[in-house]
């Protein structure tokens, strides 16, 4: 059996389950209270959970993000909403100089059981300061986990397990998903340690995550129509990332593109490939492919918004390529 | 706005305290002298590396701000946490070891001299990064108060730190909240080099607490006497549930601010008339003036740091190494 809703609502029933669940958890961050979040992910929240659980921050990005942080020093297990990835950046400081540093700088005497939930992606004309994909950035950091919902069964299940994990967990929404409608089975299981393939293929491994899958997906089937079968791994898990479900498909297709919204330069892309050739070289067939963002900050007029990103007719273009 | 940087006269008055806790209050900034000035020795020898923060000059504010917590509290601190976590019960031994990088310190080494953290004493660190500490505090207190827990979170910075973004987003965040914490500033009028007055607009700490709407006391951080009755007067507000409250502690470093600063800021003159003020031998003065310390009285108690001092270079020196294949140990949990 299942049902179907969207990402939203799944992401909504997620974080209900959770403070349901446990009187330790609490949501705060910009405009989660009164205004139901930004996206109305936490709409009706306010209501139901009181102020003390849902608590509305002033614009104070460094300040709240750090609070949360302190508060899971201090026994609690919050959820802090970050309005977009872009404005993380002003809370750069305490989620890589304290949050993932903590325990180790303790020694292991303390650890931080928090989640950081942003908004990622580009797609929605929203111009260069709401639209990056820095993901990557964070998964460079040791001491974070680092997740990519792309799914309705991910949207609705990641949030439990990165609560229940001692350490900090930042978990990146691509806009883009947002209204995706999915079908939810009834008996989901979802782990935030895998990759996980999302279409079976043979002869190329399409890797990628967060809002390129659909993209990534839409281009398999149109690979499909001219007789090259894509196998479609969505990493799921940015840090750490699940290495062997990558080789294994790559060393199945013995081809490999790797779509990525973050930009070439020093991307999430680049790790992935330099993975691939650590560990798999001798077993492909041509030198991987990656379609990433142009080097460009994501610009606001929509036919230059849809050059600068990964698109499925990109993708196509880089598997042909493979197999010209 | 300029700022004195003259030294006001040596504190003087009563010690409204019995001999007990006045000698207990006076060891403890003996003990946090005696492990600095070793650890400055240890660092010449190349025992110690990184860098080192020396807390000399600043003694009473610690002593006597943490003597007015209780063991449930929470406490904050900055890269300069010796005395701090000295004062708040830590094994001088497990801070000695730490500082040599050994396993046998408080962080297994991972540490080092700015990171002293112990779940014990529910020290939260030793943080490093200037103004970082203070919005963790806002999240500890605000733990406590959703848990219904009777704890304050103390956080200790320095007058830099007011600079920083994250000062006025967590004094805000403190005030509006009604968080239990307790802002403390060591206010030594030099963040690293550069003076109070030319890296602030206002220079009166106070007014910019104020602004956040809460209470703000100034307090001669130099007089023991004064610092320990005003923050327990501050404690006591927390701790009433209205708040935080800002306490600014008027304090000086008698040493640089690290082992790499040749001091081409200030003038030795300054720091001189300064070390006239030094918390130790005023304090010392005004109990033996009082009946309440004999010069015996202070040659045991200074004998007894130097015992704690030799036993903990003792243990660092016997301390081993943690093994490079446990190098990735810590990061993660599990």
């Amino acid at each position: 059996m299942s049902r179907r809703l969207n990402y939203r609502e799944a992401m909504r029933e997620a974080m209900h389950e959770a403070l349901v669940a446990d009187p330790r958890v609490f949501l705060m961050g910009e405009d989660v209270g009164m205004y139901g979040g930004t996206y109305a992910f936490s709409k009706g929240f306010l209501d139901e959970f009181g102020p003390e659980r849902i608590r509305d921050t002033p614009l104070s990005e460094l300040g709240f993000v750090g609070a949360a942080i302190g508060a899971a020093l201090g026994g609690m297990r919050p959820i802090v909403e970050v309005m977009t990835v872009n404005f993380s950046l002003l809370a750069l400081d305490q989620i890589v100089n304290s949050a993932a540093l903590y325990r180790h700088m303790s020694g292991g005497q303390f650890s931080v059981p928090l989640v950081i939930r942003m908004t990622t992606g580009a797609g929605r004309q929203l111009a260069a300061q709401h639209s990056h994909s820095l993901e990557g950035w964070y998964a460079h950091i040791p001491g974070i986990k680092v997740l990519a919902p792309a799914t309705i069964e991910d949207a609705r299940g990641m949030l439990a397990p990165a609560l229940a994990d001692p350490d900090p967990v930042v978990i990146f929404e691509h806009a883009g998903l947002f209204n995706m409608e999915g079908d939810l089975a009834d008996d989901w299981t979802v782990d935030i340690r895998s990759a996980t393939v999302r279409r079976e293929g043979k002869d190329v491994a399409i890797i990628t995550h967060g809002g390129s899958l659909p993209k990534a997906l839409a281009a398999a089937e149109q690979l499909a129509a001219t007789g090259i079968d894509a196998e479609v791994l969505d990493l799921r898990v940015l840090r750490p990332l699940d290495t062997a479900t990558i080789m294994a498909s790559v060393s199945k297709c013995r081809h490999a593109v790797v779509v990525d919204e973050g930009w070439r330069t020093g991307s999430l892309a680049a790790e992935v490939m330099a993975r691939i050739m650590e560990n798999v070289f001798y077993e492909l067939d041509a030198p991987v492919a990656r379609v990433c963002s142009e080097e460009v900050p994501i610009p606001y007029a929509k036919h230059l918004e849809e050059a600068a990103l990964p698109q499925p007719e990109k993708i196509v273009a880089a598997v042909r390529g493979l197999f010209s | 706005m300029t700022v004195d940087h003259r030294a006001a006269p040596p504190p003087t008055g009563p010690v409204p305290w019995d001999k007990k806790f006045a000698l207990r209050l006076l060891a403890d900034m003996v003990r946090i002298r005696r492990m600095e000035e070793k650890s400055a020795e240890l660092y010449g020898a190349g025992k110690i590396r990184g860098f080192l923060h020396l807390y000399i000059g600043e003694e009473a504010t610690a002593v006597g701000a943490l003597h007015a917590l209780s063991a449930e509290d929470n406490i904050v601190a900055t890269y300069r946490e010796h005395g701090h976590a000295l004062v708040r019960g830590m094994d001088m031994g497990a801070i000695m070891a730490e500082m040599y990088g050994k396993r046998e310190g408080c962080a297994h080494g991972r540490g080092g001299s700015m990171h002293l953290f112990d779940k014990a004493t529910r020290l939260f660190g030793g943080n490093a990064i200037v103004g970082g500490g203070l919005p963790l505090a806002v999240g500890l207190g605000l733990a406590a108060k959703m848990q219904n827990e009777n704890r304050l979170t103390a956080c200790f910075f320095g007058d830099g730190a007011v600079a920083e973004g994250a000062f006025h987003e967590s004094l805000n965040l403190a005030a509006l909240w009604k968080l239990p914490v307790l802002f403390c500033c060591e206010n030594n009028l030099y963040g690293m080099g550069t003076a109070l007055e030319r890296s602030e607009s206002q220079t009166d700490l106070c007014v910019k607490a104020a602004s956040y709407n809460m209470p703000a006391l100034k307090v001669d951080g130099m007089d023991i006497v004064a610092v320990h009755e005003i923050t327990k007067q501050a404690v006591q507000r927390v701790r009433a549930g209205d708040g935080p409250v800002f306490v600014e502690y008027q304090t000086y470093r008698f040493r640089a601010h690290s082992m790499f600063d040749a001091e081409l800021y200030r003038q030795k003159a300054e720091v001189e008339e300064w070390k006239t003020r030094g918390p130790i031998h005023t304090f010392s003065a005004r109990l033996k003036a009082e009946g309440k310390l004999t010069e015996e009285d202070f040659l045991a108690l200074d004998a007894a740091a130097n015992a704690e001092v030799d036993a903990a270079v003792a243990f660092a020196e016997a301390g081993t190494w943690e093994p490079v294949e446990d190098l990735l140990k810590d990061v993660h949990t599990s």
